[in-house]
């Protein structure tokens, strides 16, 4: 049961309501496309409170919010007007959570959702802290990849690009390791998944390194593709070099299997080529779109209209 | 007496001893205790001292001293097979080996900078041991990152 519960960590979904999710995620997606108007959470305020910069987390909430029928309160920079007065994410959220029934937040420190769920008086979802956990984007992933194959389980998927700091992979590893799914960590030697993301995985038999993209490209069902920072790189010509060995064009796609797919939590830069966009297998921009109705789902069950 | 050659130091009449700890560590032990000398405790401290038949051990006595929950915790990090001897009136009231405990509260500080306990927030540290293949392993409740015993000795509040 997610009602009234904070989501911090996707630990803290129990799979039963991750599949809970997706079946209301669909419900939702069914009757937008439709044009159903819906009333839901009439009278039902979510506060966003974004330390960070963000497009596509803000956004999909506050449409989310909106398209449940409820409301949105939203300081539109975090950062520079409580952050830097001095204020405590602790007083903030005190105050934010008094003024709606549920906070979204995002905060460039890890651990930072953690303790905003320990102050704050309603439910409080975390938007991404720092290269810790970003949940609500795992369970959106998964219900794309659910939505392709009709399983998040007995896949082949690779995990590809910046594994240490992405924190949209530390939190995808740890649901994808729940199932039987056989996961191959592809990146270059700075990337690396951290160890402390490993070794909070109990199930890690199924979990490879591997250090050429080839040796799985017609093998795996999911690519799940992150963005390489180039700013992560001192020597611009090793960004060069990474990124021709990690990146997909038509001809890599040309020799992965005709039903796998290609997923990006985006932005994306250089990593997937634009020309790879309308091949059937380019599955990112309906990822996105996915994220208003798995938080619709979220939203919902939380603030217990479901 | 031949105790007294063994003894070196004198018996306490009230306070603690701390035996067994690890050899070196004794000044480490006094200082997650934040005993300086300056704060008037009579303490006494051996260093290297033998025990058993081949080992070395520290050991540190401080008269009038009782030791608080996270003394201990902070004592279990430094040297884990330490043993506490409760003295009062000269006699052993109560003898035991500190414990790693499971959850370590408001002991230690998280190595990771940009972990949300390192900023001026309203909160304790709070750390839940993990045995893996390498040894101890200490994971942050807030920010998930995971320590080892040796890191977590040097992040010993202090």
């Amino acid at each position: 049961m997610l009602k009234g519960k904070s989501l911090v960590n996707i630990d803290d979904v129990a799979t039963d309501d991750i599949f809970e999710i997706f079946k209301l995620a669909s419900e939702y997606k069914k009757k937008v496309s439709k044009g159903e108007v819906l009333s839901e959470l009439n009278g039902k305020i979510m506060a966003t409170l974004f330390f960070e910069p963000s497009t596509r987390t803000r956004l999909s909430f506050e449409s989310a919010m909106h398209r449940l029928g409820g409301s949105v309160i939203t300081v539109s920079e975090a950062k520079s007007s409580s952050a830097s007065k001095g204020e405590t994410i602790a007083d903030t959220i005190r105050m934010a959570s008094s003024y709606s029934d549920i906070v979204v937040m995002r905060h460039p420190m890890e651990g930072a959702a953690r303790l905003a769920s320990e102050f704050s008086s309603v439910p409080v979802l975390n938007g991404g802290d720092g290269s810790g956990q970003h949940p609500t984007q795992t369970i959106l992933d998964l219900f794309t990849i659910w939505e392709k194959f009709g399983r998040i389980e007995g896949l082949n998927v690779s995990l590809v690009g910046d594994l240490k700091y992405g924190r949209t992979v530390h939190s995808l590893i740890k649901a994808l390791s729940r199932f039987e799914n056989a996961i191959n960590l592809i990146s270059p030697e700075i990337l690396q998944m951290p160890e402390h993301v490993l070794s909070g995985i109990k199930n890690q038999q199924n979990i490879r390194k591997i250090s050429n993209l080839e040796d799985v490209l017609n093998r795996s069902d999911v690519f799940y593709v992150t963005r390489i920072q180039k700013e992560r790189f001192v020597d611009m010509n090793d960004y060069a070099k990474v990124i021709g060995s990690y990146s997909f064009d038509l001809a890599t796609v040309s020799r992965m299997k005709e039903s796998a797919i290609i997923m990006h939590p985006l932005p994306r830069v250089d990593e997937i080529n634009p020309e790879v966009d309308s091949d059937k297998r380019a599955l990112y921009f309906t990822q996105a779109s996915n994220g208003v109705f798995v938080r619709m789902a979220i939203i919902s069950m939380i603030l217990g209209v479901r | 007496m031949g105790d007294e050659k063994v003894l070196r130091i004198n018996k306490i009449g009230d306070g603690i001893v701390i035996d067994h700890i690890e050899p070196g560590s004794a000044l480490e032990v006094l200082e997650v205790l934040k005993i300086s000398g300056k704060d008037g405790m009579t303490v006494s401290l051996l260093m290297n001292v033998p025990s058993g038949k081949v080992g070395t051990k520290d050991i540190v006595k401080i008269e009038k001293k009782k030791l608080a929950k996270n003394e201990l915790d902070k004592i279990s990090l430094v040297s884990p097979k330490a043993t506490i001897n409760v003295i009062s009136d000269y006699e052993i009231k109560q003898k035991f080996t500190v414990d790693i405990p499971e959850t370590v509260v408001g002991v230690i500080k998280c190595s990771n900078q940009n972990c949300v306990t390192n900023s001026k927030e309203p909160v304790t540290t709070t750390f839940t041991r993990e045995s893996s293949q390498d040894g101890l392993k200490f994971r942050c409740h807030y920010c998930d990152r995971t320590m080892s015993l040796n890191e977590v000795k040097k992040s010993i509040i202090r």
